[in-house]
């Protein structure tokens, strides 16, 4: 066992170290510094950097909604104009999906997944970096049209302003001339790729790098949701990727796929956007089922609930979670019988979710629960992602729905749903794992108030927005008059949302001050289950000193309680290691950044292809398609000088007080 | 070749859970997600024509069906070449991995030839372009994000081929190693774009010599990009690639098979029915 571990790509010497045949420049070896980061392939730090650019994206996405809620504060309105009301709405609704709650999501596939399942990094760690700076490629796209605000000589017709679903036929040519959806098309096009790439890197490393002794019903559920997420995200994609190229081609190459006036169907791209549109709710929702998995049994001191039947309705909801798309298109006539069907595969999805909601309970059922931070998030989600689901229930009755679609009911669904259920369960994680990945703990006191700040602030916001909506006020309108009786409602919720703002600075401000000032922690300061909690806090970056053997589901638990026997097998393990040149750790590259680099300077030229490309006023060239073509050549020559550098690598040896020293160009 | 080649099992991944390699996993996972890509663009394309608008082109007046037969044909005896190929690497035999690699390219590049003729010709003479009608943008739009697969499985093949090259030992090499790609990606790009569509117009009954002399500058380039390709394959001294790689080429044929079989189903759907 302990020779086959220590072959292990990342976990002990595999390849030979790539010999310098092929190299255009040397590789980077910068542990701190910029270019460490800029070239790590270490999933920790591409994880911390994913969760960064989220939580950033979190809070412009959060500014973006306030906005709205103080234009809708009071009848006849003119905080905001009209436009920039509905760039807002499409971009609070991007931004939070897409480069908020998405990402944080990838953050902690990124942090989690080699760890929870034994390894020393994920299957394909260079292409781990690629997704990462292909997704700062996606973002930088969509948000570019913002700064046409600031600099009106930048004619991208400021942001995108087509609703987050980008309904056809408003993102014709004839209705949104404007640079701003053709931005959008492309930015969300190349998310897309990220999630893509990523994705498939997360299946291979679940699936393939799991510790001697992990069998699949031994992974943790956390590890269980990302898989299948993962796949939801590879499958569900590549509908939206293939509609937004029609859409592409629609306005760029005079096709016709959503031209009425050419034969084509604008309902067609609601078709192809629910198909990815409502697996992504599963996507945004099942890695927080996961986190909530791991959470509540650490608090209640018992082991989870129900464990194979909790993943079995994880897997179920990803199934199911493909044949409901058209309950999103209940009013556009579909006829009776695609009614009636979409309409019982959504109550049946109600089951496999329901039944997780059960297992949580009896997890929590008899168990010691104590209330920490985590915990309370943890314990606000089952509570407040039930409320969602009560509401999603009622959608899923196509004459119901025929009343709420397009209404404020439906706002009040979703936010429960994302913020009540998925924000809540990234909060409560980004809390629980704090101290394993900054090694100081986070005041329970202010995240206690930040707590109540967040779930009192919530909803005062949404909860009144059922009823605003169940009285007729429609979604996506930019002001409303006195006399319609939703002056009450708005005002309540306006002032919630204040109160959930300062809830979230709070949550965020004790953070900062934690990472500086926080008291330091231990290994396990919770008293953890899972294996990133057996590892120091920060975890070094070959994560383990010896490569676990898992012999429970609770793979700490059992090391805590059997100590003598972990021991000795750590030991086999590490000279086993140490015989075959010790702890194998892939090499940086620069290329993974080059390369997301090219695509950028491609996809952005693209974007505007037919556009000439001006400098200080004049005409320098005819089109960007120069432009758009040198950006795909730096990206080829980038991903060719990729593969031809090899993946390298090179060794960490431990000594007796878990001092590493690193070697370089050893055979082995 | 390695002294352990022999030790080197084909099936069976020791250092994964669960046996496979990992590339091996990756590419399977991307095929089921470009499963999805391709089944998106034949719904568009199948909605459309079960929903035709008035005036759309008639698919049966504008294919050229013995053509895209032939095509189809090539393309599956590709599939051959490339299952040779890995078998020749799983056994060490790199000049055969070589010459099949490049039957494999060769194949892949007549089957694009074939569209780019079927493309210029349904422009040109049956006047049907990606925005007269709802027929060509979806017909367009599928078949080309097919052929773009297939160009896209040649360059890796191009690129596996020139990697067979690389030498054991030496310190520079990177120069030599991208002139090499870009005579092999030369020679390609002149075949499918200017050689194979004048052999079918020659079949077709346009004078060859007026063939020749109109595209002399692009055979010219060709046929010395060609000559630069042997002169590369001169035999070298001792190469890194060998049986260890058997992955990789492993890996890019089940790129190319899967690129085969969504052609069946291309064919099937979007040619042949139209003939029931």
């Amino acid at each position: 066992m302990a020779e086959a571990i220590a072959k292990h790509a990342f976990t002990g010497a595999g390849h030979p170290p790539a010999k310098a045949t092929f190299e255009l420049m040397a590789r980077p070896t910068a542990k701190t510094g910029l270019i460490s980061w800029l070239t790590t392939v270490d999933h920790k730090k591409i994880g911390m950097l994913y969760g960064g650019f989220a939580i950033l994206f979190f809070l412009i996405g959060g500014l973006e909604a306030l906005m709205i809620r103080t234009q809708l504060m009071v009848p006849n309105n003119r905080f905001i104009g009209a436009q920039l009301y509905n760039e807002l709405f499409t971009m609070h609704g991007t931004t939070m999906i897409f480069l908020a709650v998405m990402p944080l999501n990838a953050a902690f596939f990124n942090l989690l997944i080699p760890i929870q399942v034994g390894a020393r990094d994920v299957a394909f760690p260079r292409l781990n970096a690629f997704s990462l700076w292909v997704w700062v490629v996606g973002a930088f796209l969509l948000n570019v049209g913002w700064l046409s605000h600031i600099v009106p000589s930048w004619q991208f017709g400021g942001a995108p302003d087509v609703g987050w679903f980008g309904y056809a036929p408003l993102t014709s040519k004839v209705f949104t001339p404007d640079l701003s959806t053709d931005l959008w098309v492309l930015g969300l096009q190349i998310l897309g790729l990220s999630s893509i790439v990523a994705s498939l890197n997360f299946i291979v490393t679940i699936i393939n790098m799991r510790a001697p002794g992990l069998t699949m019903m031994r992974l943790p559920v956390f590890c269980w949701m990302a898989l299948v997420t993962s796949f939801l995200l590879i499958l569900a994609l590549p509908a939206i990727a293939i509609a937004l190229v029609e859409v592409m081609f629609d306005r760029n190459f005079g096709t016709n796929f959503f031209e009425v006036s050419g034969g084509g169907q604008p309902i067609l791209w609601q078709h192809l956007f629910w198909v990815f549109g409502h697996p992504e709710v599963y996507i945004l929702i099942l890695p927080p089922m996961g986190y909530v998995s791991e959470i509540l049994p650490t608090f209640a001191r018992k082991p989870l609930f129900g464990y194979p039947i909790i993943v079995f309705s994880g897997v179920a909801i990803g199934f199911i979670g493909f044949g409901v798309w058209s309950h999103h298109m209940f009013t556009t006539g579909m006829g009776v019988v695609a009614t009636a069907a979409f309409s019982i595969a959504t109550m049946a999805i109600a089951v496999p979710t329901g039944v997780k909601i059960f297992n949580w309970i009896g997890t929590l059922w008899g168990g010691q629960i104590m209330t920490r931070v985590p915990m309370m998030f943890a314990l606000g989600f089952i509570w407040m992602f039930m409320l969602g689901g009560f509401s999603g229930i009622m959608h899923s009755a196509a004459p119901a729905d025929a009343q709420q679609q397009d209404s404020y009911f439906v706002i009040a669904h979703f936010h429960y749903v994302l913020i009540g259920g998925a924000t809540f369960a990234l909060l409560a994680a980004i809390h629980y794992w704090f101290p394993k990945f900054f090694g100081r703990m986070v005041p329970e006191f202010w995240g206690k108030v930040s707590f109540w700040l967040i779930f009192v602030g919530f909803n005062c916001t949404f909860f009144p927005m059922h009823f605003l909506g169940l009285n007729g006020m429609p979604r996506r309108t930019w002001t409303y008059d006195s006399n319609m009786g939703w002056n009450e409602g708005n005002f309540f919720a306006t002032m919630g949302a204040y109160l959930l703002g300062l809830g979230i600075f709070t949550y965020f401000a004790v953070l900062v001050w934690s990472f500086f000032k926080g008291q330091k922690c231990g290994n396990d300061p919770w008293d953890g289950r899972t294996l990133e909690w057996s590892i120091p806090s920060p975890p070094p970056e070959h994560n383990f000193a010896a490569i676990p053997n898992v012999h429970a589901r609770d793979a700490w638990w059992y090391e805590k309680t059997h100590q003598d026997e972990i021991a000795a097998e750590k030991a086999a393990h590490i000279k086993a290691e140490e015989s075959h040149g010790g702890i194998h750790m892939p090499d940086q590259s620069w290329y993974p950044l080059f390369a997301a680099a090219g695509l950028g300077l491609a996809a952005f030229n693209f974007a505007q292809l037919h556009h000439p490309v001006m400098m200080m006023g004049n005409q320098v060239l005819s089109s960007h398609l120069p432009l758009a073509l040198t950006g795909g050549v730096i990206m080829v020559a980038a991903l060719y000088l990729w593969s031809l550098e090899g993946p390298g690598g090179y060794h960490i040896h431990l000594d007796a007080n878990g001092n590493a020293t690193e070697s370089r160009g050893d055979h082995h | 070749m390695s002294s352990h080649a022999a030790t080197i099992d084909h099936h069976h991944d020791a250092t994964t859970s669960t046996g496979i390699p990992n590339k091996k996993l990756l590419w399977w996972a991307f095929l089921a997600s470009d499963c999805m890509f391709f089944g998106a663009l034949i719904s568009t394309h199948l909605v459309y024509r079960l929903n035709p608008p008035p005036g759309n082109a008639i698919p049966t007046q504008v294919f050229n069906i013995e053509l895209t037969s032939f095509s189809t044909f090539i393309l599956l005896m590709s599939s051959l070449l490339m299952a040779l190929a890995v078998n020749a690497i799983q056994k060490g035999n790199i000049r055969s991995t070589r010459t099949m690699l490049l039957g494999t390219m060769f194949f892949g590049c007549i089957f694009l030839g074939g569209q780019v003729y079927e493309f210029a010709h349904f422009v040109a003479v049956k006047k049907m372009t990606l925005s007269n009608s709802i027929f060509g943008s979806t017909f367009y739009t599928l078949t080309g994000t097919h052929g773009t697969h297939v160009a896209i499985g040649v360059l890796l093949l191009g690129m596996m081929y020139v990697r067979t090259f690389k030498p054991a030992h030496g310190e520079s090499g990177l120069l030599r190693n991208f002139a090499h790609l870009a005579a092999v990606c030369t020679v390609m790009a002149v075949s499918f774009i200017w050689l194979v569509p004048s052999g079918i117009e020659a079949i077709y009954g346009a004078p060859v010599g007026e063939l020749l002399s109109h595209h002399a500058v692009p055979f010219g380039i060709g046929a010395v990009a060609l000559a630069v390709v042997f002169w590369f394959a001169r035999s070298g001294g001792e190469v890194e690639f060998g049986e260890k790689n058997a992955i990789d080429v492993e890996a890019i044929g089940l790129y190319w098979h899967f690129v085969d079989i969504v052609w069946i189903i291309i064919f099937t759907a979007v040619y042949l029915l139209e003939y029931l």
